[in-house]
Order: C-alpha cells, then sequence, then structure tokens
C-alpha cells in the first residue's frame, strides 16, 4: 500500500482524491483504506464533516494522520479488512492501492461488503505511454503514475481499465460512476463500454457498489 | 488534606520533591469489586504544569506492575528520575508546559497510597494479608476520586503503559463522559493466560521465602526480599526481548576472562538480573507485589461487558489511541490490534499504532522515536480540537 502515499496538503489534494471527494457526501461515515498521510481524509473532515477512519500500512504515514487528529490503524488491506463488519461505512475509499494488494479481489469483495459506495483509483495499465514503451523499448514501463523499476515496484497486480471492469463484474459490482484521468490531472465522465479511455487515461476513478 | 505521603523505607533524597496525598474519610469509602470497602484510604499523587482556567488540559498517566506517582521528577526513595521522563516534561511528547499531568501511585501500591503495608486503623497493624483483594477497576475508581477532588470534571486524556494501559482502558469503560481521550501502550484488555503463569511464579517465589512470614513479615521485622528479588528477575526477562537480550547480552562474562565452574554469576545477564532483583527490594513492598499482579490477573474487559469487548465503552466512547510494539511478547501487538477492531466495529473513533521496535515489552519506556511522535501528534491533535 505505499503507493497511495500522497504528498499534497489539505488544500491541493492529488487529482484522483479530488475527484474522490466529489464523489462523497457530507456528514457520511466514510473508511480510507490506504489512506496515506490523511490528506483525503482530513479534507473530507473539514469540508464535508464526515465520520473518517483510515487504514494504513507505513508508520511514518499513521503518525502524520493521528497528529492530524485522525483515526487510523496501522494494518494491511490483505489482512485486516475481514475485521471489519458489513454495511458499517457509506463510503469505502481505495486510492491508488489496489495495485499494490496481494489479493486484489478479495480486497474489492470486501470493500463492497464493508461500503454501501466504493470509490477506486487506479492507474491504467493500458495507457498508450504504457503500452508503447513495452512494445518499442521492450522494456517495463515508468510513468508519473508508476515510477518504479520492475524489481522493486509496490504495484505487484497491475491492470488495464478494462481488466479492472472485468474484475468488478466478477465481484458483482454496478459501475455507478466512472471518470477518466488525463495528464494534467483532469478528470471526465467516461463511458465504460467505450475502449478510448482505456488507450487515452492514465489512470481513472470509479464509483461502484453491489449489484 | 494535602501533605507529602509516608513511603515504607526512609527516604533518600530530601530534595526531591515528594507529592502529595488526599485522604478519603469514612464518608467517601472506595467500594472494591472484592465486595468489600476501603476506609479511610489514601492516594499519593504529583502533578506537573498548570491546570488552565477552563480545566481542559489535564492528562492523568497511569503507571505500571512496579511504577509509581514519580513520572517526571526525581523519584524520593531511590534518588533516581522519574520512570517517563522520556515521554512526560518540560517540551516532551506530553509537555508539562501544555498539559496538567497527574500521576497517582495506585491502591495496593507501596508509595504512599493505602496498601498492604499500610497501617489498619481497625487493629493498629499492617495490614498485610487482611488487605482487600484489588482490580484494577478499584485502582481507577480510587483514580477517578482523586480527579474529582482535583475538581477537574473532565479529563484531556488518561494515558499508560501495561498496566497503566489497562487503567486507561478501564477509564474509558467506567468513565467515558469525563475522559476525552484514551491512549493504552503495550497493553491489553485482559491479562493471557502466559501472563497470568509468570505473575503465579513471583507470587509463588515471593511466599517460599521463609522471610515472608505468612505476610506479616513487617511484625517480624524482615523483608522476604530474596523472593522478591527472583519474583523480579522472572519478570524483567518478560519486560525485554530475546534480540535486546543477545544484543546486550549475548554469552558474554562478568568480571572474569573463563567460566568459574561455580554457581556464582558467570554471565553478565546473570550479573544483570541479580542487580535488577536488588535494587527491585529496596523500593517495592512484597505484599504490594503479590496484590497488584493479582489485580492484573483478574483484568478482563470484554469478561465484565458479556465476553463484548465493544460493548465496554457505552454509546459515547472516548478517542482510542493504542500503541504497540513489535517485539513485546507479554502485551503482542495483536492482542493490542484486537482491541482496536472491537472499538472499530462499534464505530469507536480508534487509532492503532504498531511500532517496530526489538526492545520488547518494555520499549514503552525507551528512546523510541516513532512512539513519542504518535503520543505527541495525538495528544496536540486532540487539545487543538
Amino acid at each position: 500500500m505505499s503507493a497511495s502515499g500522497s504528498t499534497s496538503g489539505s488544500t491541493t489534494l492529488r487529482p484522483d482524491l479530488a475527484a474522490i471527494a466529489a464523489m462523497i457526501r457530507p456528514g457520511t461515515r466514510i473508511l480510507d483504506v490506504g489512506c496515506g498521510d490523511g490528506a483525503l481524509l482530513e479534507h473530507l473532515v473539514r469540508t464535508k464533516h464526515v465520520d473518517g477512519r483510515g487504514i494504513e500500512l507505513s508508520q511514518q504515514n499513521v503518525n502524520a494522520c493521528v497528529a492530524r487528529g485522525l483515526s487510523v490503524m496501522q494494518g494491511d488491506a490483505d489482512t485486516d479488512l475481514v475485521e471489519y463488519p458489513s454495511g458499517a461505512f457509506d463510503a469505502v475509499i481505495l486510492s491508488n492501492t489496489i495495485q499494490a494488494t496481494e489479493k486484489p479481489r478479495a480486497v474489492l469483495e470486501h470493500l463492497l461488503r464493508i461500503g454501501r459506495r466504493t470509490a477506486v483509483s487506479l492507474p491504467n495499465f493500458g495507457y498508450w505511454k504504457v503500452r508503447g514503451s513495452l512494445v518499442f523499448k521492450g522494456k517495463m514501463p515508468r510513468t508519473k503514475n508508476l515510477d518504479n523499476s520492475w524489481f522493486d515496484t509496490p504495484n505487484i497486480h497491475l491492470c488495464t481499465l478494462s481488466d479492472f471492469l472485468d474484475l468488478t463484474r466478477l465481484c458483482g459490482a454496478v459501475v455507478v460512476e466512472a471518470h477518466a484521468l488525463n495528464e494534467n490531472g483532469e478528470t471526465r465522465p467516461m463511458k465504460t463500454d467505450a475502449w478510448g479511455p482505456n488507450l487515452l487515461a492514465p489512470g481513472a476513478i470509479f464509483l461502484l457498489k453491489k449489484s | 488534606m494535602s501533605e507529602a505521603p509516608e513511603f515504607l523505607r526512609p527516604v533518600k533524597v530530601h530534595a526531591a520533591d515528594k507529592g502529595q496525598t488526599v485522604t478519603f474519610g469514612p464518608d467517601k469509602p472506595l467500594k472494591l469489586d472484592c465486595g468489600k470497602s476501603l476506609s479511610p484510604f489514601t492516594v499519593a499523587y504529583m502533578t506537573y504544569g498548570t491546570l488552565n482556567a477552563a480545566k481542559s488540559n489535564a492528562v492523568l498517566v497511569c503507571h505500571a506492575l512496579t511504577g509509581d506517582q514519580f513520572v517526571a521528577s526525581e523519584n524520593p526513595v531511590t534518588g533516581k528520575p522519574g520512570w517517563w521522563t522520556t515521554t512526560v516534561g518540560p517540551g516532551k511528547p506530553i509537555d508539562t508546559d501544555r498539559f496538567f499531568v497527574i500521576c497517582a501511585n495506585v491502591i495496593g501500591g507501596c508509595m504512599g497510597s493505602t496498601g498492604p503495608a499500610s497501617i489498619d486503623p481497625a487493629t493498629a497493624k499492617p495490614y498485610g494479608l487482611s488487605f482487600p483483594l484489588i482490580t484494577i477497576r478499584d485502582m481507577v475508581r480510587a483514580q477517578g476520586m482523586l480527579v474529582e477532588h482535583l475538581g477537574i470534571a473532565k479529563l484531556l486524556a488518561v494515558v499508560g503503559g501495561s498496566m497503566g494501559g489497562m487503567q486507561a482502558l478501564q477509564w474509558a469503560a467506567a468513565y467515558p463522559e469525563r475522559v476525552r481521550a484514551v491512549m493504552p501502550i503495550a497493553s491489553a484488555a485482559r491479562h493471557s493466560a502466559q501472563n497470568i503463569a509468570f505473575h503465579e511464579v513471583g507470587r509463588q517465589a515471593i511466599m517460599a521465602d521463609p522471610d515472608w512470614r505468612g505476610g506479616e513479615y513487617q511484625l517480624h521485622n524482615v523483608s522476604p526480599s530474596k523472593g522478591l528479588a527472583v519474583a523480579r528477575m522472572a519478570a524483567h526477562i518478560t519486560y525485554l526481548s530475546e534480540t535486546a537480550l543477545q544484543r546486550k547480552f549475548g554469552r558474554s562474562l562478568q568480571d572474569r576472562e573463563a567460566l568459574s565452574f561455580q554457581f556464582a554469576p558467570d554471565f553478565q545477564i546473570e550479573s544483570y538480573l541479580h542487580h535488577q532483583g536488588r535494587s527491585f527490594v529496596d523500593r517495592f513492598d512484597a505484599n504490594s507485589y503479590l496484590y497488584i499482579t493479582r489485580a492484573m490477573d483478574y483484568f478482563d474487559l470484554a469478561a465484565d461487558h458479556d465476553g463484548k469487548l465493544g460493548h465496554a465503552f457505552g454509546a459515547h466512547p472516548p478517542r482510542f489511541c493504542i500503541i504497540s510494539f513489535t517485539s513485546d511478547w507479554l502485551f503482542p501487538p495483536a492482542e493490542n490490534k484486537s482491541v482496536a477492531h472491537a472499538l472499530n466495529a462499534v464505530a469507536a473513533n480508534v487509532s492503532f499504532v504498531e511500532i517496530k521496535s526489538d526492545k520488547g515489552h518494555d520499549a514503552f519506556l525507551l528512546d523510541e522515536p516513532e512512539m513519542f511522535q504518535a503520543v505527541k501528534g495525538f495528544l496536540n491533535a486532540l487539545a487543538d480540537s
């Protein structure tokens, strides 16, 4: 989950986090899985008065969250989600983290169980620059979103947007909202059956619910 | 009502602040879990820093099994610095420039609060084994009376390590409306079979010492020092980790070049434990050790609430910050985390911090920068909110 560490302050959120924040309704109960240093959670608590909780693997990030006055459990999404009761949260957030989990399917199933809505942001391994790097350079791609060598990356389960949508169907989820990210961090609504975003978007954000 | 406490042994260092006591008279007996009452009874305590006008900056620090009220200042019996000067003091994580810190000797203790070595007013003799069995809940009840006596309606936080953490949890269960947050460190919501086992070894060592005299050693002017020292030696091993022992001592020999082929301490670790045992008996009462270990053994917060820990803290529980250390095998992280999960399941505001350390259970007393950050960050954010 170390990929989730966001560095932005409370004023300027990482683009995918800002897009997720826009999906969250005021006053709801929120669980942010892989909450990093708590930037998004603090933003939601301050601006939307949510009752927010976090899970985070890194000690340093947990301390940062605690110092922000947030309630965060140091732990691992792969092992700890089982402890959370079903339907305990209005929304569960998994931002830029699913590709770093050991069992993405199990994690997603837990999220859908725990939250009435699940917001997931992820990097797109089908992005044309990623494809290009592999096809033309013959090298594992390194992009702004995925800036690690293959041998030391925390991102062990990379997928394309199309792959992820397959997984949502396997998990019995339906897409409530979908937004494609561009290189400048801008988002715009995307159709889940369109081929374009899978090639052109470096990342995307999905709001899911159990069908 | 408030005066300096009487200690068991002569006070060695006259310069040190001996703190204060409050004695609750027959109108305010301490009702105990065992069904008996303690009356009159005395609580000895120290305070550091200044209580603000709103009385909103009070932090109660709870001490561990062999701790005392001298958390951040010289101990008048031993002349040593306070037991948690790493964490409590001016500019420290629990900043006495900002917070009003209270630390009280537990009931059953031997540093000025009423315990088995105190004189029973009914007989004019030391209580000894006629002292009633006390529990963590009783200790917290006495602290609650002290906090009320100090005129503080709501504590900012209750913080404690090990048995102090048990008291912090018990505070959240007993007085959720009187504390904004609790921070149990290296602790648990119940004593495990292994922990009870180690305590029983310690108690048996004390009771096997002929000088224990059925608990009436004070009347005979003797002290079961050997038994108490063995109890301390055995317990001390559980406060460390295998890695820490190996790093600190290994198989190094003490003041000699070769094995002596005798039973005198050859190894540094033996010599170290002997020293721990010896220095302990100078400052601690054997019967207090029996009573307080028993109180820890009896602690099981979930059992008090139909086996459901989550139900222990009422409808509006305080905030929690639970801190554990990876190499603590006495109160392992899993034990701490299960408390956090139980709280999470009832939608309590809980943070759980697992600090990487190879120093074992005693890590909470040592230089652990990550713990300092967590404690400081949590308290400051709480006070700011």
